[in-house]
Formats: structure tokens, sequence, C-alpha cells
């Protein structure tokens, strides 16, 4: 009963942020929700925001294990992801033509070198107990570079069906490619979380790392797993990202997403500080940003000030959400309950103090 | 200097930023080795601080920041709003240089005081508020004015121009003439702020209350320390801080742009922990920022001076930055196995020196 209500509490906020900015939306036009049909796709809203958020989910997801184990954040997820995809198209674009199997091999390429990354950002964590911001700055700093080493400064271009079909939609199929590959990596993750003890141990280890270490979990192998599988996250979301595209950027590809990640991460009700965690709450997180994103657009603010909006629109949420603002408000509805339900409580507040004057009596005369 | 200290115990926040000297010196040390002659010049030391000004002045606000057990990611998006609002002003007709510096320490102080107080008080996680911050500045930055001004007040100017001759340092160029070292008035300002800062960090109350808070909030609370104050004051100056290096910016490049100070937030960071501060708060040293920051710019000037493709510097520096975060970590946890009494085990010396 109590973990059912903490769970909701955790929720209330991402969950209330999304309906206020809908409601925000529906009043500018109530043709928010609209969907339409267009060649076999469905084009409106709703499948926009489910289409641009995909790879903020994915790396939402990934960035909460990591915060929960460590108990910090991971800056290179953006950059990691743009390594990945390049050599995901340098590995597709050498290998001849592009077909289903290139295509997979190239992903599969793309994974290993996301792990690799995951695990050298780890290894720094877990064995040398290196802040986990500054071990991914590393990272953060050599990673374009390296990118632009891989794709040879050129933004190769991907001039193929196949890869369109995964960035856009395929033909016959009315949702995007994008939502879909979304929604099972959500599943499998889920999947992974539910049938292993995964998510306990990590939350284990963000509580309190030495009591973990005595009831037989191994900190340093949690952390490092942790990494690893936020390797694979930035892998496929470099992998959507760059198809998406359909060319390679180094210099802007998913340029400042790793701020983005850690937000939604927060807006979840997630603590930044690690322990407990709720994914549902990160992915309402995450495509409450991206609704964000697009509100404001939708709302015609100038494009030079969508940052400015955007800042003070998570200044209020934060505020609404921090732990001051909070305690006063649970004293308000304390008093109101108070006020509502005096009479019964003031009866037992006697009782208890009907009992406690014998004792303070006994102890009086003890004294004396 | 740094024989001196090993002898007694030695705190983690002397030991760290003589890691940090160390490190300087040698590699300033190699650039004399390899490029003997550009290195040699005192207006090649000089000019590290000259054109750097703003970014040391923002370690050591990100540093006081940091020791405080905060952090500030918006400090660089600060700056670059405050040359963008400066030059705005300065040319709008109405503006006047004095004007200016009162409104880019106002810009400052406001980020700091918003940033702060929902810091220390409201108790929001200082990334996050920071973060919003840098959305913040970039997008009214965005706002006041998207494409690059210049300057061309001529009271500005002349300030900008305006350097310090020092005839007695200086170096024979190639023709024969003797050339004098010059030095810009925002060197001067970096030198003041650090001692001004070194003092209030190591002797005032402030600054000795700030080292209990980042070292153990509930210890310091109970001390009696007023814990939230010491914080908010290490944001307002912080804020401060990046005020007054958004005026040197401006007053070394004479232009407000909307990508100047880019990258400063993630720069300042990186030379605070190279100079011996820890993330975790409660360690560092303030004459350790200036050598981190430094660290990193002469790492830059050293690839310029080999002729290395602009591509491979970040990687460059990134991979001196993992050995730095690797040496020392590596330091601080063999320390901490050792006997309490040794400041550092002898044979730790010479592998130290070899790297």
């Amino acid at each position: 009963m109590a973990r059912m209500k903490s769970r909701g509490s955790q929720l209330l906020l991402p969950l209330s942020v999304l309906v206020i900015l809908i409601v925000i939306n529906v009043i500018k036009g109530v043709n928010y929700f609209d969907i339409s049909i267009i060649n076999g796709a469905l084009y409106g809203n709703i499948p926009n925001v489910l289409y641009g958020a995909s790879e903020l989910v994915i790396l939402a997801i990934g960035m909460t294990l990591v915060t929960s184990a460590s108990g910090s954040q991971d800056l290179s997820v953006g950059v990691a992801a743009t390594m990945t995809s390049a050599v995901f198209v340098w590995v597709l674009l050498s290998a001849g033509g592009i077909t289903w199997w290139t295509i997979l091999a190239a992903f599969l390429v793309s994974c290993v070198v996301g792990i690799a990354i995951g695990s050298f950002n780890g290894a720094l964590v877990a064995t040398l107990n290196v802040q986990p911001i500054v071990a991914t700055l590393i990272v953060f700093t050599v990673g374009r570079s390296i990118a632009f080493l891989i794709d040879g400064k050129l933004s190769p271009i991907m001039t193929s069906n196949l890869t369109y079909e995964i960035g856009n939609s395929i033909p016959g199929v009315p949702v995007a490619t994008p939502i879909i590959l979304t929604v099972i990596f959500v599943a499998l993750f889920a999947v992974l979380l539910k049938t292993t003890n995964l998510k306990l141990y990590s939350q284990a280890v963000g509580i309190n790392q030495r009591a973990a270490r005595l009831n037989g979990i191994n900190p340093v192998r949690i952390k490092l797993l942790a990494f690893m599988i936020m390797g694979v996250c930035t892998a496929v979301a470099g992998f959507i990202a760059v198809t998406k595209a359909g060319r390679h950027d180094s210099y802007n590809l998913l340029k400042n997403i790793e701020m983005d990640a850690i937000l939604a991460v927060a807006i979840g009700g997630n603590s930044l500080y690690g322990g407990k965690f709720s994914i549902t709450g990160t992915i309402i997180g995450a495509y409450t940003i991206e609704v964000l994103d697009r509100t404001l657009l939708r709302l015609d603010v100038p494009t030079q000030a969508l940052n400015a909006f955007k800042a003070v629109f998570i200044i209020i949420l934060m505020v609404i959400a921090s732990p001051a603002v909070r305690e006063f408000a649970g004293n308000g509805t304390n008093w109101v309950r108070a006020r509502l339900g005096g009479a019964a409580r003031i009866q037992t507040a006697l009782g208890e103090e009907a009992v406690a004057v014998p004792k303070s009596d006994s102890s009086a005369k003890k004294e004396a | 200097m740094n024989t001196m200290k090993r002898r007694e115990r030695v705190s983690d926040s002397n030991l760290l930023f003589a890691i940090a000297a160390v490190i300087f010196v040698l590699m300033y040390g190699f650039g004399i080795l390899t490029h003997g002659h550009d290195f040699l010049q005192a207006q090649t030391f000089f000019d590290l601080f000259n054109l750097n000004a703003a970014l040391i002045i923002l370690t050591l606000g990100e540093s006081i920041v940091m020791i405080g057990g905060s952090i500030d990611v918006a400090i660089g998006q600060v700056t670059g709003l405050v040359t963008v609002s400066c030059a705005v002003f300065l040319q709008s007709g109405t503006g006047s240089v004095g004007g200016a510096m009162l409104l880019a320490l106002g810009i400052g102080i406001a980020f700091g005081l918003l940033q702060g107080f929902l810091v220390a008080y409201l108790k929001i996680q200082p990334f996050i508020i920071t973060l919003a911050g840098m959305f913040l500045a970039s997008g009214l930055m965005t706002t006041i004015h998207e494409n690059p001004i210049n300057v061309t007040m001529p009271d500005f100017l002349h300030l900008m121009n305006f350097q310090i001759v020092i005839p007695w340092l200086g170096t024979m160029n190639r023709n024969g003439r003797f050339i004098p070292l010059t030095i810009n008035p925002a060197t001067l300002v970096v030198l003041v702020l650090i001692i001004v800062l070194v003092i209030l960090m190591n002797w005032s109350r402030f600054g000795r209350n700030l080292y209990a808070v980042g070292g153990n909030y509930q210890s310091a609370l109970m001390l009696g320390i007023n814990v939230k104050r010491t914080r908010f004051y290490s944001h307002v100056l912080c804020g401060l801080l990046s005020g007054i290096a958004g005026f040197v910016f401006i007053m070394t490049t004479g232009a407000g742009n909307v990508a100047n100070a880019y990258g400063f937030n993630i720069k300042a960071i990186a030379g605070s922990i190279i100079g011996g501060t820890l993330l975790i708060g409660g360690v560092g040293n303030l004459i350790g920022s200036p050598f981190g920051a430094l660290t990193l710019l002469t790492i830059n000037e050293l690839i310029r001076a080999a002729g290395i493709n602009s591509d491979f510097q970040p990687i460059a520096s990134g991979i001196l930055l993992c050995i730095f975060i690797v040496l020392q970590n590596v330091v601080l946890r063999l320390r901490g196995t050792n006997s309490f009494k040794l400041a550092l085990p002898g044979w730790l010396l010479p592998a130290r020196r070899a790297r």
C-alpha cells in the first residue's frame, strides 16, 4: 500500500506537467489531437512527438540506470552516440551494398563500439572511483573529433531506400519506424528489469554502496554493467538519429542531448543522487520535454527566445517540485486536514495526554 | 617550494595543488625543451594570461562553487550574455564604458542571486538549476542580438588597446630589434582577483565556512555554520566573477558574439579538476585552479607550436585530461591505504616525475 502510494506520488509530477502542457496546446487549437493519414502513414502532433523523442527516450532510460547505480550522470551520451553512428555509417558504406544484412552487421559493430565506450567510462567510475561527470568529460572532449576522423570530415550520405525506411517509415506500415524501434527497445528493457535483479542491485548500490557490498553485491560490477548498458543505449540512439537524418553530421548530430536526457531523469521524479528510480517516470519525462519544445514552437515563440522560455519553464517546474516547497505544501495540507477533522484529532490527542500524565508524575516523583 | 610541503603532513588540497603545479611546470619545461625559442620568451607566458583571462577568471569562480559542494554549468553562457549585452549597450550611442562595467557586474550578480537562491534555500539540485540558467542565458543572448557585433566606440577602443609596457623584459626579434613585453589590463585583473580570492578562501570566515559546508554539510550545520547562506554567497560570488569575465572577454576581443565563451563551462570545470578541486566538495586550492586552466592552455599552445592539425587538439587534451584524472585518483588512493603520517611514499616521487 505504502509502496503504491510512493510510486504514485513520483509519477504525479511528470504526469501533471504533461497534462498542463497538453491543456495549453488544446487551448491554443482544438485540433491538437487530429491525426490524418497521408500515403498510408500517420501524421499529426502526437505521432510527431513520439517520432521526435525516440532517441531522447532511449538515452534517458540508460541515463536513469547510470544515475541510479553511480549517483551521478553521464555527460558523454550525445558524443558517444555520434561516435557509434559514425562507426555504423563507416561499416555500412565500406561493406559495399546496403542490404538488411549489412545494416544489421554495422549496427552490431556500432553496439560493440558503444559497449567499449561505456566500459571505458565505467572502468574509470567503478574501479578508480572517479566522479562520473568528470570521467565522462574525457569522452565528451574527445568524441566529436574522433567521429570526424572516422567519417573523414565528409559527413557521408546514405542513399538507400532501406535506411530511409528505418529512419522514416516503411510503406504499408502506418507508424513511423523509429517509434516501433523505441517501443521494442522499451519492451526489451522492461523484460530485462522484470526478469533480472538488475534494478534491485543498482538501487542497492546507489543508496549505500558499502551496505550493498556487505550484502554480497559487487558495486564495481554493477556500476560497470550500468555504463555498458548505457553504451548499448547510445548505439541504438545513434543508429536511429543517423537513419533519421540520412547523413552523418559529426558536428551537429544529437548536440546537447545529454542535458535533455538528464532533465528527463529529473522531471521523471528520480533523484539525481542515485538510488530508487522509475523508468516509467523517465519515459514520461522524456516525452514531456519533447512536448514542451513543440508547444513553444506551436505558441509562436520566436526561435531565438526558445531556450529562455524553456529555462523559465524548467525553473518553475523545479521550484514546485523542490523539497522546501513540498514541505511547505505538506504543512499546508496538514493544517487543512487538522481543521477539517479537528474534533476527532483533538479527542485522540487528549486521550494520549491522559495516558502520558501518570508517567510524568512517576518520573517527577523519582527525581524528588 | 614543493619539498617544504612534503616534509609535514600535507592536506588533500595542497597535495592536489602540488600535483597540478608540477604538471604545469613539466608541461612548460617540455615546451621549452622542444620549442625552446618560443617558450623561453616572457611574452609567450604572459600571452597565456593576456588572451585567456576570461577562462582563468571563470575557473576561479567554478572552483569556489565546487569547493562548496555545488556546481555551476551556466558560467560560459552567462559570460557570452554579458559580452553581447555590453556590446549592444556600447554601440547603442547612449552607452559609456563605466555603464557597461556596471551592466556586466549586474548581469553576473543577477544570475548568481537567482541560482544561489534556488540551490541553497530551495535545495534544488544545482546541476539542473544551472543547466536552466545556461538555457536562459543562451536564449536571452540570441534574443538580444543574433549576429556578431563589433564595438567601435572610441572610449572603449582606447581601453581595449591600452597596454602596459614593461621595457626591461622583452625579446629580440629576428631582425635584431628589441620588442618590450606588453601586458593587457585583463592580466592585471586576473592577478588581483587571484590574490583577493586566495585571501578570501584561506583566511576569511566565509572561505573557511565554505570548505566546511562542502566537506560535510551535516557537520557544518552542527557546528553552527549558516550553511544555506554560505552556499548562497558562493553562487553569488561565482556569478559576479562570470560578469567580470564577460567584461574582460569583450575587452580582449572587442566584439559581442553569441558564440563567445561557448564551451567555457566545461573547460572551467576541467581546469578546476586538473587544478586539484574535487567535485564532491570541500577539497581544493584556489592557487591550483589557474594552474589547471594554464595547463589546459599550455597543451593547446604546445600543439599549436608543434604544428599539429587542429583536429587532433581536442583528442590530445582529452588524453591528457584522462591521465591527470587517473593520476589524481591513484595518488589519493595510495595515500589512503598507507600510514596516515606519510604524506607521500618515497618511491612514488620518481614514478611521478617520470610521467
